[in-house]
């Protein structure tokens, strides 16, 4: 009689030398305390081949295999397997193609080099829902302040452990604490700067996205360290799916009582509020944070008094960055030293960088501080598209700079990007490659700190306009030589006499472009030539001869009519009509279009 | 709340707790930041429900969360599924997304052409 | 943010807007706050929302214009029900961001900055929100659109005015 199940226990001499025959009679002894022997019929066979998973068994009709048995297994197998018809996943041989693609995996670079502090959370968690934030230590951090640490000794962990601020100057969080916290005043206030407004960095938005509670718990430790009870995040207007999460986890866990009055029970009371920015950059700079914070225009003022000693409305404030409050609750419960391993010399921790650009791989990257460049963009970001050449790596958005090709082998931290030109910034990481113009791309960086300039120092307002009227003339190819020391000798001026870190900074991208590439500056100018073939106006199209086959496609694309010829005759582009759009260049099928 | 309650919601909810907590086989994670739901998330999102309902499976739970990462693969989704190791997947339409109900969730072999991690 | 629930001023909005600054007037600092709200309303800050707020909140009307001003994110002129963001921050820069706003300026017939005659669609322009890792990217109202190439903003902007007419 057929039999329901065929059970195959493995007898080969690997199975044996592993206990298969313990398996297999307490097996037997099972079926039978269950009244099974009519059903299931269990045979033991000659070698399987898998001995390195012995002792192991296969389940017939379905097939399942089970792995590295042990007698004690065989109660769960019989009364899930046998009787419910449910095999014991836990026991199986996971599908050969799951084994596979692990060994294969496991190596991908993208993940393989980073190192998840910050963003460990983010994309594995719910951000909506608090629980799953407390099951991976959420609020441990806090906890732990309050009940076993003074705010003096959370001020001496996070200074030991080296962090400094992640929003660009770098500056020692715990200092900064300790400064506020030394300031007279029952008043203090914290502030949490998620205007992250560097185009090209992402990081505060898809940590505000991702994991809100671990920037509110960071904020809850800055405020018991420094005698905070009210907190600020000024967040900006375009990022609206942050405000909401945010929004959500600071109204969960004022219900979960993790802010609000007397936290976890104790005697410290916090909590915060959200204030929207209005899209304007200068406001990442605190003094116009504040400014903004309070309602008015975003306007910096001169330091001192700092915003230690004199913040929002007068009181004393600390300002941390997204990326520095999340990585507090890890230092506390983690320890200073754990932290303080990571990293070089002078930069501990970890830094998330944001990588686009001509990458292959765009994204937010956490690695070690002190990692190379080429780490960056050729392991985790997988090289340029296209198999181009790289030209440069752009850092720290309109105050940092472009860092060329030959020193992408340099280890990456505040202090040797500062020595190359460039800054930390917030860790916007733009590759460019062979197509990008650099004398186009230190414009694009001048016209946005002249739109974003608040106007209220001359340097900044009228310098930068006049930097920007030097570029665009060269860009145009009417440059001189000598604009080239001019532009040197402003942007030395305007960093020396500018009230704020926009204006101290924003010649940074022409200086290291003037620097690394003032060969493409000179070929603007003496050659009046784009090697790059951005700058529109020093572009010329020409058909060629020999190519052409009069088909008129071009003539009929070009917007000026600055194309002329019969149908199937040679056509020919009058230079003087000619805005050089491309639309001919674009249109020709033939490559007769030669675009220099 | 008390500590003891942050204890117990801690306990309760710990990483390789989430499965075990109901009735739950899978768990599917769609990665819903702004560059996921750029890249479609949303429409991900829905394929997963659809074709969970149509197939009328109970086990599986589908859930939100930031980002992973590698904004160039959103929109990006893990699977977790007890003791085995979770699978991100990159690049998962709509399509993809009813392909890993129907081959991974349901017949136990991923698809290898859109995994971009294998974690323990 | 970019939601705009109407054209013209009506006094129900303005009711709405009187109901949120007695919520807020007691909060430290509040303006900045109640100008994002009243930009939800009408859609833009006109000199009579403008004043009305500064009644409202009894500070002098050259306080409010003075913010509204300085900001890029508050609009004096009114726009269209829908907005268009395209992105022009670095990543989308090098991405050729300039490309697709071209683009759309044509496929609406609009300078940037302009509405639709229809008043359906203002197109304008923003610095980075965020989706570096997609540049070249756009928005439109709060839905963000990654990776564009020419033909693919074109056919975005059509199919958002079909599914949203349908409604």
């Amino acid at each position: 009689m057929k039999k329901r199940l065929d059970v195959l226990v493995c007898g080969g001499a690997a199975c044996i030398a592993s206990h298969s025959q313990d398996f297999k009679n307490r097996l037997i002894e099972v079926v039978k305390d269950h009244d099974l022997e009519d059903e299931i019929n269990i045979i033991e066979t000659g070698c399987m081949g898998p001995c390195e998973l012995g002792p192991v068994m296969v389940v017939y009709p379905d097939g399942a295999f089970y792995i590295r048995l042990k007698p004690e297994y065989a109660q769960r197998i019989v009364e899930e397997h046998f009787l419910k018809g449910r095999p014991v996943e836990e026991f199986l041989w996971q599908a050969p193609e799951a084994r596979k693609i692990v060994e294969e995996k496991r190596q991908i670079p993208f993940f393989e080099k980073q190192h998840k502090v910050v963003l460990e959370n983010c994309g594995r968690i719910d951000p909506e829902n608090l629980n799953e934030y407390i099951g991976n230590d959420g609020y441990q951090a806090l906890a732990r302040c309050l009940t076993e640490m003074t705010p003096d000794v959370v001020i001496d962990t996070v200074t030991s452990s080296g962090l400094r601020g992640r929003g660009g100057a770098g500056f020692p969080t715990g200092l900064k604490w300790k400064l506020a916290r030394r300031s007279a005043g029952d008043v203090k206030y914290v502030v949490c700067n998620a205007d992250e407004g560097d185009p090209g960095a992402f990081m505060d938005r898809a940590i505000l996205e991702g994991d809100p509670h671990s920037v509110i718990e960071g904020m809850a430790i800055s405020g018991f360290a420094v005698g905070a009870s009210r907190g600020f995040v000024y967040v900006r207007a375009e990022y609206p799916l942050a405000v909401r999460r945010l929004r959500r986890a600071l109204e969960q866990a004022r219900e979960a009582g993790l802010l609000g009055e007397s936290i976890l029970e104790s005697d410290f009371s916090f909590d915060l509020e959200i204030r929207i920015g209005a899209g304007a950059f200068v406001c990442g700079e605190e003094t116009a944070l504040m400014a903004s914070v309070e309602g008015h225009r975003g306007m910096p003022s001169p330091k001192p008094p700092y915003p230690s000693e004199q913040g929002l409305w007068e009181k004393p404030t600390v300002i941390n960055n997204v990326e520095t409050l999340a990585n507090l609750r890890h230092i506390i419960l983690k320890g200073a030293e754990w932290f303080a391993a990571m990293g070089t010399a002078k930069s501990k921790g970890t830094k998330v960088f944001a990588l686009s650009g001509n990458v292959t791989n765009t994204g937010l990257v956490e690695v070690p501080m002190g990692i190379t460049l080429r780490e960056i963009v050729y392991d985790v970001g997988g090289g340029i598209p296209g198999n181009k050449a790289l030209k440069a790596v752009q850092t720290g958005g309109p105050s940092g700079g472009c860092i060329p090709a030959e020193h992408l082998d340099t280890p990456i931290d505040y202090e040797s990007l500062a020595e190359l030109g460039s800054i930390m910034g917030s860790g916007g990481l733009i590759v460019l490659d062979e197509d990008n113009c650099m004398v186009n791309m230190a414009k694009f960086f001048l016209e946005f700190c002249v739109e974003e300039s608040c106007g209220q120092c001359s340097p900044c307002r009228i310098g930068l306009k006049q930097m920007l009227r030097v570029l665009e003339r060269i860009t145009r190819g009417e440059g001189r030589l000598e604009d080239l020391d001019d532009l040197e000798r402003m942007a030395g001026t305007i960093k020396a006499t500018s009230l704020c870190g926009l204006g101290q900074s924003a010649p940074n991208p022409v200086l290291s472009t003037l620097k690394y590439f003032r060969d493409e500056y000179e070929a603007h100018i003496r050659e009046k030539r784009c090697p790059a073939l951005v700058c529109t106006d020093l572009i010329t199209y020409t058909i060629l001869a020999d190519k052409c086959t009069g088909c008129t496609a071009c003539a009929r694309k070009c917007p000026v009519n600055a194309i002329s010829g019969e149908v199937k005759k040679i056509h020919v582009i009058d230079q003087g009509i000619c805005i050089h759009c491309g639309a001919c260049f674009e249109a020709c099928k033939f490559d007769a279009i030669e675009r220099r | 709340m008390k500590l003891e309650d942050l204890k117990k919601i801690r306990e309760k909810h710990q990483k390789d707790m989430i499965l075990r907590d109901g009735d739950a086989r899978v768990r599917v994670v769609v990665g819903m930041g702004t560059s996921g739901i750029a890249a479609g998330a949303r429409e991900t999102l829905r394929a997963f429900l659809e074709e969970i309902e149509k197939r009328n499976i109970a086990d599986v739970i589908v859930t939100q969360a930031g980002e992973r990462g590698l904004s160039s693969h959103e929109p990006i989704v893990t699977v977790l599924e007890k003791s085995k190791p979770n699978i991100v997947y990159g690049n998962v339409t709509a399509d993809v997304a009813r392909k890993i109900v129907a081959e991974h969730i349901v017949n136990g072999s991923p698809l290898s052409d859109y995994v971009l991690e294998v974690s323990e | 943010m970019f939601h705009t629930e109407a054209h013209a001023p009506e006094n129900r909005h303005y009711e709405q807007l009187r109901e949120f600054i007695r919520e807020q007037i007691d909060k430290p600092g509040p303006l900045i706050q109640v100008l994002h709200r009243a930009q939800e309303i009408f859609g833009y800050l006109p000199m009579e929302v403008q004043d009305f707020v500064a009644r409202e909140m009894n500070i002098p009307h050259s306080e409010v214009y003075s913010v509204v001003t300085f900001y890029n994110f508050f609009r004096t002129e009114p726009i269209g029900d829908h907005i268009i963001n395209v992105c022009l921050g670095t990543a989308c820069h090098v991405k050729g961001a300039q490309l697709i706003l071209d683009a759309l300026a044509d496929e609406l017939d609009i300078h940037v900055g302009g509405t639709t005659e229809d008043r359906f669609f203002t197109l304008s322009t923003a610095r980075c929100f965020g989706a570096c890792g997609l540049a070249p990217a756009m928005m439109i109202d709060e839905e963000v659109y990654g990776k564009l190439t020419v033909d693919k903003a074109r056919k975005a902007i059509r199919e958002f005015r079909k599914t949203t007419e349908k409604k």
